[in-house]
């Protein structure tokens, strides 16, 4: 009987990386970036941990920097939620790659665990688009090059309902209109899913952190304060003992069906389920989020990028293969041909959004916020889903947020 | 000893023919050139392997490792080339295998209880000074990116800089920049007078050097200093951070604070600030102080305890009582196609079982679940919503994975009670009930009662059920800590030791030693008491 628990799979983890060591040495995750170091061919070898799906967008990219300076670049591809834990483990150990790929909101834990480098973007910071930029920055300082931005967007069904809608108001009755029961989903679960209904909230006033000129303000929670005590009010009345707009026994695969099958003409989300119903057969249109109030629906924007490791020993390759190279607009429009997600390089955003999809989800993301990558986020994740699915199903809001807000409070110290 | 073991022609005979094929086998082993140039062979395979790992870890420094790869080749080679050691020749490989993957990890897991490992201390402390040091690299506000070239005198590493104007200017880490006649290519200076300029490629060569390369701009250190991250575009920066390698201390260059190593593992100022990245060390019972007096887990502990007993010894005792009665109805001889249906009784073992858990937690959806819809009838039946639906829910999904194991096992042991004991009792007029309770079970206890154990210690663990079922949830919103009414021990402590973005390897080590303490203490008493069961069967 094996006796389960994190610590010793960390162990064993370590195990496996010894054996790996010891035994396969040709294996990928084996090779050190300063193996081959030392008078050969190739002026160097970076070694490039890629999200597994993307390892062939990227190739043509590697190959052709080889060609221009020699250096040799390998590409590894991981499972993508393996990298971060991966990374951060191995980074001190020497075993790490040069670069890997990753998202923005790890920033907060790499640089917390100093297994990240600074990155110099120099003039080209203002190529590209803010949101990628700021995403980019922890505390004052660049760490990642960014590629792609990413947002959720109100998918529309124009063969259901023609007209883009105005309001949250007005979508639900246009649904309705349509002869729909439940026109609108969005994905919860039972415990809830605050970044599908961080755009409402942002509506309300209400962001989670004050800003200062690092960037997010751990000190600063505006999580409770008035505004946020009004989305409560709001979404407590379109849940279970209200409109019934919000579901908590909606998660993603049933919300995905709903839309499918036209029992939903609207539905809040990013652009990986765009596919999905365009497979379907559906006439798919990217709305901004409907607005419950006169204000905005900003959503949170996810950026993804690369990171260079504080223990790579060819920091000089490194920065250059991505300053200088991923940076340019056909390396970005190379990535953008393999995930379709909007390029940040604006030059790439703009080549990108003759797709009418790719231009519906910039346009919202213009109006989008980075999600806060410092560490004291993790505590607002752990509260905040929970918080709102409560709501959701009928509990009283403001004692519920009033409850959220102090409990993260508490978290962060 | 059992009553199995009574005299028996068949199984004597058969017994003698064992005997034979394995003495001959002992022969084989012993003597004869076949057996001589297999063992050869296979030895040469692990020295091979052995030599090799020895010469890729030379590479990457693993000092220690190759110790002791070559005593434990040192060791089986001993072992298999001796004529006395016959009884290690049959140990060896397990004890190998058992120390690799069981004892190595116990001991990991136990230093790792004895150090701050977790987010923020991940590295050394060279590492944290140097990924502090690179952070605290600034800008110089509104400077202009300067085009560089890496150049060389002698050995040392200098830039060739050229201003925004289009003067050349060079200098050294130990010289600041000054005026020199350059040629220019474009408005880039390529080269000077007395310095060799370095190719891309010879850049990369030294580029560990390169990228420390920091060029003072003027003789004053506040105007900062020229560094080039990737050879060929500098940039002027100021440090946030000084470091004082002699005194240890991390100075503040705007307020003044200056941050020491007090012995926590971070910098850290007198008014008790810290720098983090920090680094790892060992920090005695801290973990395990931290574990019993954290003031967040006063409240949930004692649920999640008895939750947790509750659990695991209903799960142990369904999961027995259900397989016993199928393992008993299914050795009726009268029935018919009883291998179709043990074949279908053991299906749900084959399945991994987080994927049962997983499809269990589908169908146990609240509105749209398979159970409600189809089965129920459109019913709205919380199963996994509700605190005391959810744990019924998990138990019933635990009985449905662990009752083909029990199932298994008691048709195993069924089967090795003897036939006559059965009919011996009914002419003796016991009643069938009688016959199991007084005859069977305790016969069947003598075998199966260390695996009840084990199970128990299993299910004590079960986090794979626990994780993908619920998530420990509905959550207990009124705990200070995440942690949900279906939570186990194991659960609760992954979900406080790895809370949010916070690794915290040092408190989850020192956390699973305890539980494995009481697992541990409660296995002993209980295999304590079986033995005495075998001496009342003896």
């Amino acid at each position: 009987m094996k006796v389960n628990s994190r610590g010793r799979v960390i162990a064993a983890f370590a195990v496996a990386t010894t054996l790996g060591l010891a035994g396969c040495s040709s294996s990928p995750s084996g090779d050190a970036p300063s193996g081959g170091d030392g008078g050969g061919d190739p002026a160097s070898t970076l070694t490039v941990w890629v999200d597994a799906e993307r390892v062939d967008a990227l190739q043509a990219a590697a190959d052709a920097y080889t060609e221009k300076t020699s250096v040799k670049v390998d590409l590894v591809g991981k499972d993508n939620a393996d990298i971060k834990d991966d990374f951060i483990q191995q980074v001190p150990t020497g075993e790490g790659p040069d670069i890997t790929m990753g998202a923005h909101d790890w920033l907060g834990e790499l640089a917390t665990n100093g297994v990240v480098a600074p990155l110099e973007l120099g003039d080209a910071a203002g190529d590209y688009l803010p949101v990628a930029l700021e995403a980019s920055t922890y505390e004052g300082t660049v760490y990642m090059l960014p590629y792609a931005v990413e947002n959720i967007a109100v998918l529309r069904n124009a063969e259901l309902v023609p007209e883009p809608a105005t309001s949250f108001d007005d979508m639900i009755a246009k649904g309705k209109a349509a002869g729909l029961e439940q026109p609108f989903v969005v994905e919860q679960g039972a415990e809830g899913n605050p970044y599908h209904l961080y755009p409402f909230q942002t509506a309300f006033g209400a962001p989670v952190f004050g800003t200062n000129e690092q960037g997010y303000d751990p000190t600063d929670l505006q999580l409770g304060n008035a505004g946020g005590e009004q989305f409560a009010t709001w979404l407590g009345s379109q849940g279970k003992n209200g409109t019934g707009v919000f579901n908590t026994d909606i998660d993603g695969d049933i919300a995905k069906q709903a839309f499918i099958d036209g029992t939903a003409a609207f539905w809040l989300t990013g652009p990986w389920n765009v596919g999905a119903a365009l497979d379907a057969g559906i006439d798919v249109e990217i709305d901004t989020v409907p607005s419950p109030t006169d204000q905005p629906a900003s959503p949170f924007a996810g950026v993804k990028g690369f990171f260079v490791s504080a223990e790579s020993d060819n920091k000089v390759a490194a920065n250059d293969f991505l300053v200088n190279y991923l940076g340019t607009e056909d390396a970005q429009l190379a990535l953008f041909e393999a995930g379709n997600i909007l390029p940040a390089l604006s030059a790439a955003a703009e080549t990108a959004s003759s797709d009418p999809i790719i231009a519906g989800f910039a346009e919202v993301g213009a109006e989008s916020v980075p999600m806060p990558a410092i560490p004291a986020m993790g505590a607002v994740w752990q509260y905040w889903g929970i918080a709102e699915a409560e709501i959701i199903n009928g509990a009283d809001p403001v004692a519920t947020w009033q409850k959220l807000a102090s409990d993260v409070q508490a978290a962060i110290g | 000893m059992t009553d199995t073991q009574t005299a028996d022609p068949a199984s004597d005979a058969r017994r003698t023919r064992r005997r034979r094929q394995a003495e001959q086998l002992a022969e084989r082993a012993s003597g004869g050139v076949r057996a001589l140039v297999l063992k050869l062979l296979l030895l040469g395979i692990v020295d091979a392997i052995a030599v090799y790992a020895v010469l890729v870890l030379i590479g990457f420094e693993q000092w220690v490792v190759i110790g002791v790869i070559a005593v434990v080749t040192a060791i089986v080679n001993w072992v298999y080339f001796s004529r006395r050691a016959l009884p290690a020749k049959y140990l060896t490989p397990g004890v190998v295998f058992l120390v690799l993957f069981q004892v190595f990890v116990l001991v990991y897991t136990g230093y790792v209880a004895f150090t701050n490992y977790g987010t923020g201390h991940n590295g050394s402390k060279e590492q944290a000074v140097a990924s502090l040091m690179a952070s605290a690299l600034e800008r110089v506000p509104d400077s202009p990116t300067y085009p560089v070239t890496v150049v060389q005198q002698g050995d040392e590493l200098g830039l060739l800089v050229t201003t925004p104007e289009g003067d050349a200017l060079v200098g050294t880490s130990e010289r600041p920049l000054e005026p020199v006649d350059a040629e220019f290519d474009g408005d880039r200076a390529v080269s000077a007078p007395g310095w060799t300029s370095l190719q891309f490629a010879e850049v990369l060569q030294r580029q560990s050097e390169v990228s420390e390369l920091a060029v003072p701009y003027s003789d004053d250190p506040n105007d900062g200093a020229i560094r080039t991250p990737d050879g060929s575009n500098g940039y002027r920066y100021t440090s946030s951070l000084e470091y004082d390698e002699a005194a240890g201390t991390l100075t503040d260059t705007e307020s003044g604070k200056v941050y020491r190593d007090t012995g926590v593992g971070a910098f850290t100022a007198d008014d008790g600030t810290q720098l983090l990245p920090g680094w790892q060390i060992t920090v005695g019972f801290d973990n395990f102080v931290r574990a019993v007096t954290d003031q967040r887990l006063a409240g949930p502990l004692v649920y999640v305890t008895l939750w947790t007993f509750a659990f695991a010894l209903i799960s142990v005792a369904s999961t027995f009582f259900l397989g016993l009665f199928l393992a008993i109805a299914f050795n009726n001889a009268r029935m018919r196609g009883r291998q179709v249906y043990r074949v279908l009784m053991i299906l749900p073992y084959a399945i991994p079982s987080f994927l049962s858990a997983l499809v269990w937690a589908g169908m146990m959806n609240q509105s749209f679940g398979f159970l409600n819809e189809v089965i129920f009838g459109g019913a709205s039946i919380p199963w996994l919503t509700d605190p005391v639906m959810a744990k019924i829910s998990i138990l019933i999904v635990n009985l449905w994975l662990g009752f083909p194991y029990m199932f298994l096992v008691c048709t195993g042991a069924l089967q090795s009670i003897p036939d006559e004991l059965q009919e011996a009792a009914t002419m003796d007029g016991a009643r069938p009930w009688a016959v199991f309770r007084l005859i069977k079970l305790p016969l069947l206890l003598v075998s199966v009662a260390p695996l009840l154990i084990a199970s128990f210690a299993f299910n004590f663990n079960n986090f794979n059920v626990v994780y993908m079922l619920t998530d420990g949830g509905p959550r207990d919103s009124a705990a200070p800590i995440p942690v949900g009414y279906t939570d186990i021990l194991i659960s609760m402590v992954y979900k406080v030791a790895f809370t949010g973005q916070t690794r915290d390897y040092g408190l989850a080590s020192a956390y699973s030693i305890i539980i494995f303490i009481v697992v541990a203490v409660i296995s002993i008493i209980a295999f304590r008491r079986t033995k005495s069961l075998e001496e009342l069967n003896g």
